[in-house]
């Protein structure tokens, strides 16, 4: 082990330079994130991922955002294990029926201030299964979405672009 | 084919379906059906799949050869070697079938889903529970007479677990980690567990209702997107079905290029395992090194093939495009990149005692069971179970390519690491023999016969193990009806009997040991 980490300990990291925030999500963000919320919550965020009917897609790339070439956390961004913890949940999925209920109790047992991000197409508008009877179709149909970001899945740098937007301070 | 196959000539008494392809479907007495639970009880035969539609229910079924291909270095076997496949088609004009899991244990779930999903009733099954059906959907028995939900589901009753000492802890469907959504219960005593109870469903999506009637465009879309780590496996088993039911010749370089998105899934998703079991034993170490593999992995794959999960880039016919001028060469470094920087990894993980004290004898299934169930994949083949749906019933390019099936029969979670650490090895040999190899041409055709209905099968070794999908197309060239069936069905009941004794703390060494799919298995 020791061989290994002092190896890794000269080289150069792998972490690449960080994306621009992506204009759509500052257009959408500005218009609907209270200044109070973004003031109180600043540079540093505690993301909980919830898997509202997701094809496992989305989870994939959310995870490689905490790999070494995107490294998640140097931008202030931290991802915790319960929404009592956290100040931004990260939604995938169309939102099936039978998860309707489990997200909207994890929305009420994030604290306020609270942000929601809908990440892929299915957490857009149901993407593929929409229109299905298992389906409610959008996590805005369920609960307040903030920001989305499209993609099927989106991919890290997506992710980062999205992400970065919310913590842009006006 | 074996030609002295007991399976065969038990379905060949009942009514073949002349448009199935291309193994046997038949339409069977409830005599035959009792004939072949019996078969499957006494271990005779592996379930395969059982899935039903508006008054019939199918069961597809698998007989061993006697020399089971696949177990080392093996040539190809002869044509009377491998294995025979078969689907028995019970009609069901009274709504009810005999059930399975009365004799047959592993069926149960799939029994339980098609009284949710379709509504005929097992007559004699053991556990009446529903399944998938969480009493909140709009209708009920969406595969079969839709009608809208009058009353509501009566509470889920879990199974009992009583005695002094004992107490219940409640997980999910919302997990503490980046994960898909699904109940457990656990009863523990102390820290050991007694019971664990898997209450699944929560993502079902009704992707079996939304094939019906959908275009083979959508559907591949669709299918592509039933568990998104297996996007590869599961769009080719779909390609093959629909290639099966059309009679349809693929050009030789799209079988090649398929085998190496193939390849490149098991790589990237094997790869992202072993780093994520080792970080539930709390060694993170391994997850950094390995998730850099894997994301390189991916984005060899997006400059190959334009996704970096390769989500539909194959379709009914062939793939949608060929590699690039550069794809040979980008593939090649990365196969390099992997040889030099994996083996420091397989010591750091073989040179740490204290990984594999959480890792040696923990979670331990008994080969008995994994027979039983037909698990195949990682978990099977981990214990004993050499089944490998590239050898047997085989599909191409793999019968021209040199490759081992390695089994242990260790059956814990370290046996799954290694065994995933084998097969990274054989996957970057594969690869290596498809660039070497790789013919020239086109890389997709037309589709034949797309104005007569048709019944296609196919079965693919996806990373997770082998997954089977059987579809019914339209004289209109839409789906009818396809059913995607997941290795998961067969591997989420082996969880609760690999923890049982152990640690509540070792659970998600063994539940990321096994990683079953959620979105697979809820459909």
């Amino acid at each position: 082990m020791r061989k290994l980490l002092l190896h890794y300990l000269w080289r150069s990291p792998l972490t690449e330079a960080a994306p621009a925030p992506s204009e759509p999500a500052l257009a959408e963000l500005g218009a609907k994130v209270d200044q109070a919320a973004r003031r109180r919550l600043g540079r540093s965020l505690s993301i909980r991922e919830v898997d509202a009917g997701s094809c496992n897609g989305c989870e994939l790339e959310i995870h490689a955002l905490n790999n070494a070439f995107y490294d998640l956390e140097r931008f202030g961004f931290h991802i915790v294990a319960s929404p009592r913890h956290a100040d931004v949940l990260l939604v995938t999925g169309p939102v099936t029926v039978n998860m309707r209920e489990a997200l909207e109790r994890t929305y009420a047992a994030t604290p306020d201030p609270k942000w929601v991000v809908a990440v892929g197409d299915c957490g857009r508008d149901g993407g593929v299964f929409a229109g299905s009877y298992a389906c409610v179709g959008g996590v805005a149909a369920v609960i307040p979405v903030d920001l989305h970001i499209p993609g099927c899945p989106p991919n890290p740098i997506q992710l980062l672009e999205g992400l970065l937007a919310l913590l842009q301070v006006q | 084919m074996n030609a002295t196959s007991v399976l065969l000539s038990i379905l060949n008494a009942g009514q073949p379906v002349a448009e199935h392809r291309p193994w046997l479907r038949a339409v069977v007495t409830s005599e035959i059906w009792n004939a072949l639970i019996q078969g499957l009880a006494e271990g005779t035969w592996t379930l395969l799949g059982l899935w039903g539609e508006a008054g019939i229910v199918h069961l597809a079924a698998y007989e061993a050869p006697i020399n089971p291909p696949g177990a080392s270095r093996l040539p190809p076997l002869p044509k009377e070697g491998w294995g025979d496949f078969i689907v028995a088609s019970l009609p069901c004009p009274d709504g009810q079938f005999p059930s399975v899991a009365r004799l047959h244990p592993p069926a149960q779930r799939l029994e339980r889903t098609i009284a949710d999903l379709v509504g005929l009733r097992p007559v004699g099954a053991a556990d009446p529970r529903p399944w998938l059906d969480h009493g909140r959907w709009p209708v009920v028995h969406p595969l079969g007479t839709v009608t809208p939900r009058t009353d509501p589901q009566p509470p889920y009753l879990f199974l009992t677990a009583e005695g002094e000492g004992l107490h219940q802890i409640p997980v999910g469907p919302v997990h503490a980690g980046i994960i898909e959504p699904g109940h457990f219960r656990f009863t523990a005593n102390g820290e050991a567990v007694v019971r664990l109870e898997q209450r699944l469903g929560y993502v079902h999506k009704g992707i079996e209702s939304l094939l019906i009637g959908a275009t083979l465009e959508r559907a591949a879309r669709l299918i592509g997107r039933v568990s998104g780590d297996s996007t590869v496996a599961y769009a080719l088993a779909f390609a093959r079905a629909v290639e099966a039911a059309t009679e349809t010749v693929v050009p030789t370089r799209a079988h090649w290029l398929r085998a190496l998105m193939a390849e490149l899934e098991r790589l990237a998703n094997h790869c992202g395992d072993i780093g994520a079991i080792c970080n539930d034993a709390a060694f993170a170490l391994m997850l950094a090194h390995c998730a850099v593999l894997r994301e390189q992995v991916l984005r060899a794959s997006a400059a190959c093939f334009g996704h970096r999960l390769l989500m539909d880039c194959i379709i009914p016919g062939g793939v949608v495009a060929d590699l690039p001028t550069d794809g040979v060469k980008i593939l090649r470094a990365l196969v390099a990149d992997i040889r030099r920087q994996f083996p420091p990894l397989i010591d750091l993980y073989d040179n740490t005692a204290s990984l594999q004290d959480r890792t040696v004898n923990t979670g331990f299934v008994k080969p008995s069971l994994i027979k039983q169930f037909g698990c195949g994949g990682t978990i099977g083949r981990a214990g004993g179970r050499a089944f490998d749906a590239r050898r047997d019933p085989g599909y191409p390019p793999y019968d021209q390519l040199e490759f081992e099936t390695p089994v242990l029969t260790e059956s814990d979670v370290n046996a799954r690491i290694w065994l995933r650490i084998h097969e990274v090895e054989q996957s970057l040999a594969l690869i290596d023999q498809i660039l070497e190899r790789l013919p020239s041409g086109a890389v997709r055709g037309e589709l034949n016969r797309l104005d007569q209905p048709g019944e296609g099968m196919a079965l693919v070794e996806g990373f997770r193990g082998d997954i089977l999908v059987w579809l019914r197309l339209a004289a209109d060239g839409t789906v009818a009806r396809c059913h995607p069936r997941d290795p998961s069905w067969f591997q989420w009941p082996l969880l609760e009997a690999a923890i049982e004794n152990n640690i509540v703390a070792d659970f998600p060494l063994c539940n990321k040991s096994f990683n079953g799919s959620y979105s697979g298995h809820d459909l």
